[in-house]
């Protein structure tokens, strides 16, 4: 009745690590709640091995349902979800951070006259029944979301939930045959994780200097690059600029790129949108340079500073130096 | 091929947004704008219908909200759009994400359009997810955060960044695509566009107009409800630095950096 089912998304034999924390998340609740926490995995048969699927129950999951279908988009998914959440007389739908989850949790909102709460980062049990804390406003206020409805959507932000081997052991494994809906085969990968750019490490670097559309331009990932050499560190990126074809995608931080924890993070020309700041609200020490004094991510640094970032950066390139060499 | 972009009227950037206390819903008074996201959606579509590739015979804006969204309308036919539709109805208002997303999906069966625009997401709400939902009441393929849109042998080809990287997907049409910021720079509307749009077409509809069935939208039939504003956790204010003499500037950024021995 309150079972809960948790997408596990996976990609080259790897179930996902925000996928991983839903199912312990899941399963938490769902022993508060005296009831099971299930998977599913959607994907081409070869890749979903029973290895990988009963592996799940090491995270909490005491069932994983195995549908064969196309990988890497929503709608197959929220046919598969659908299925299982009626056949099985479930509860609540839960996702962890990322796209995909996005439009999988909308699509069965809308497919179940569902309720649904995203940016989800933190649920819990009251009255039987599960309540949702997100952010918003720009994460200025917390509200409870409570669920009136057959089934909850639960979506989680980046990092929101972390993934424990609390399990008791392998999970059963149940095949299930999905009859996709039409639309649902009507987008078709063509290519699926393409990499754009160079391949840099970031997730082992101490130090991390991150530009944003501030820079103005490609060329102004140069300055940063000195200066995180000069820190002996890496640079990083946004979306934004990633996407604009400034700097690789590899060093992306946030919603779709990486999650990163360094000792030091200055982000140069960087606003602070909330898909960012879930990549890098970790890191020990945030330094900020942005013009605009009304800039989010002063709200989250340790040190900011109001100013041109190309007057700036150089000077301070030089200064790290000077200190470093005396 | 009919083109409908999808536009939300939200609290201009500069309002500071908050929740009114005795409804629990987002206080939406003060100055509005058209949502910045959704100027490039309206880009994306005039770029479609001016490249060549696919013949548009209509852009229509559409939108559900008060009375005053008609503003945001009226911006969005300044930046190219032909004409708009206006949902409005008082049982429509606070209606959730799941009562928002079939109301606009019963609007747009009115309109049977070949692809339906919008922007990631809405300046206010932060959900990132109408276009997913609306999508699944037309029952048409979706996608959303695309950055790059080519019209290939009557589909589209499609764009996007996720988990894993860069994926390349085909969608055939009729269907609902979500634009990330990404895909373009919006253009400026011309002083005689502004001047004119007051005068292009704008049709208004109330909810039994589209056949919207009342026990399934507004503030009453929500599906989710928020409650219990709290603050966060206070995390302690940083440290501002306003930047009038760089080299001094400099100087306090090293000497904060040395203090906490990351400069070893």
């Amino acid at each position: 009745m309150s079972g809960i089912l948790v997408y596990a998304l996976h990609y080259e034999g790897a179930i996902n690590k925000n996928s991983l924390g839903a199912v312990s998340e899941g399963a938490r609740l769902a022993s508060e709640l005296g009831t099971e926490c299930h998977a599913i995995v959607v994907g081409e048969t070869a890749g979903l091995t029973d290895e990988l699927c009963s592996s799940l129950g090491a995270y909490g999951a005491t069932k994983v349902f195995r549908a064969e279908g196309p990988e890497g988009l929503a709608q197959p998914v929220v046919d598969a979800m659908a299925k299982v959440i009626t056949d099985n007389d479930l509860g609540y739908a839960l996702f962890g951070g990322g796209l995909l989850g996005f439009e999988i949790g909308a699509g069965l909102t809308a497919r179940l006259d569902a309720g649904v709460c995203m940016e989800v980062v933190s649920v819990r049990v009251e009255d039987g029944k599960l309540v949702s804390e997100r952010p918003i406003l720009g994460d200025s206020q917390i509200s409870d979301v409570h669920y009136d409805a057959g089934v909850g959507v639960i979506i989680g932000r980046l990092n929101a939930f972390e993934a424990s081997e609390n399990g008791s052991g392998a999970a059963t494994v149940e095949d299930v045959v999905v009859d996709y809906a039409p639309h649902s085969l009507k987008a078709t990968m063509v290519q699926r994780g393409e990499q754009r750019g160079a391949d840099v490490n970031i997730e082992d670097a101490q130090f991390l200097v991150a530009g944003g559309r501030g820079l103005g331009k490609a060329e102004g990932f140069e300055a940063l690059e000195q200066l995180a050499g000069a820190l002996g560190g890496a640079v990083a990126a946004t979306r934004a600029v990633v996407d604009a074809g400034w700097y690789s995608y590899s060093a992306q931080i946030g919603q779709t790129g990486k999650t990163v924890a360094p000792k030091l993070y200055l982000a140069a020309g960087i606003s602070g949108a909330i898909q960012h700041k879930v990549g890098m609200q970790s890191s020990e020490n945030i330094v900020a340079i942005n013009k605009d004094a009304n800039a989010p991510i002063f709200e989250f640094s340790d040190l900011g500073i109001v100013g041109d970032l190309n007057k700036i950066v150089p000077k301070l390139t030089e200064a790290v130096k000077a200190k470093k060499g005396s | 091929m009919k083109i409908c972009v999808l536009v939300k009227e939200v609290p201009d950037a500069a309002v500071e947004k908050r929740i009114n206390p005795s409804t629990g819903r987002l206080d939406r008074s003060g100055e509005k704008n058209l949502n910045p996201f959704d100027t490039h959606a309206i880009e994306a579509a005039m770029q479609l219908k001016e490249g060549g590739a696919v013949e548009v015979d209509e852009v229509v804006a559409v939108t559900m909200g008060p009375e005053s969204a008609v503003r945001a309308l009226h911006k969005a036919v300044s930046l190219g759009a032909d004409r708009s539709a206006h949902l409005t109805d008082e049982g429509l208002a606070g209606s959730d994400v799941n009562g928002t997303g079939y109301a606009l999906a019963k609007l747009l069966e009115s309109e049977s359009p070949d692809l339906v625009l919008l922007g990631q997401q809405s300046d206010d709400g932060e959900c990132y997810t109408i276009g997913a939902v609306v999508a699944d009441h037309l029952q048409m393929p979706s996608l959303t955060q695309v950055i790059k849109i080519d019209v290939d042998d009557g589909k589209l080809r499609c764009e996007r960044q996720a988990e894993y990287g860069y994926d390349t997907v085909l969608v055939e049409l009729p269907a609902v695509i979500s634009v990330g910021d990404a895909i373009n720079e919006p253009r400026y509307p011309s002083l005689k566009a502004i001047m004119g749009a007051k005068k292009k077409p704008l049709e208004t509809k109330a909810a039994g107009d589209v056949g919207i069935e009342a026990d399934r939208v507004g503030y009453d039939n929500a599906r989710a409800r928020c409650a219990d504003f709290k603050a966060p956790p206070d995390k302690a204010a940083g440290e501002i630095i306003e930047d009038e003499d760089t080299n001094e500037t400099v100087e306090k950024i090293v000497a904060w950096l040395d203090e906490r021995k990351l400069l070893a």
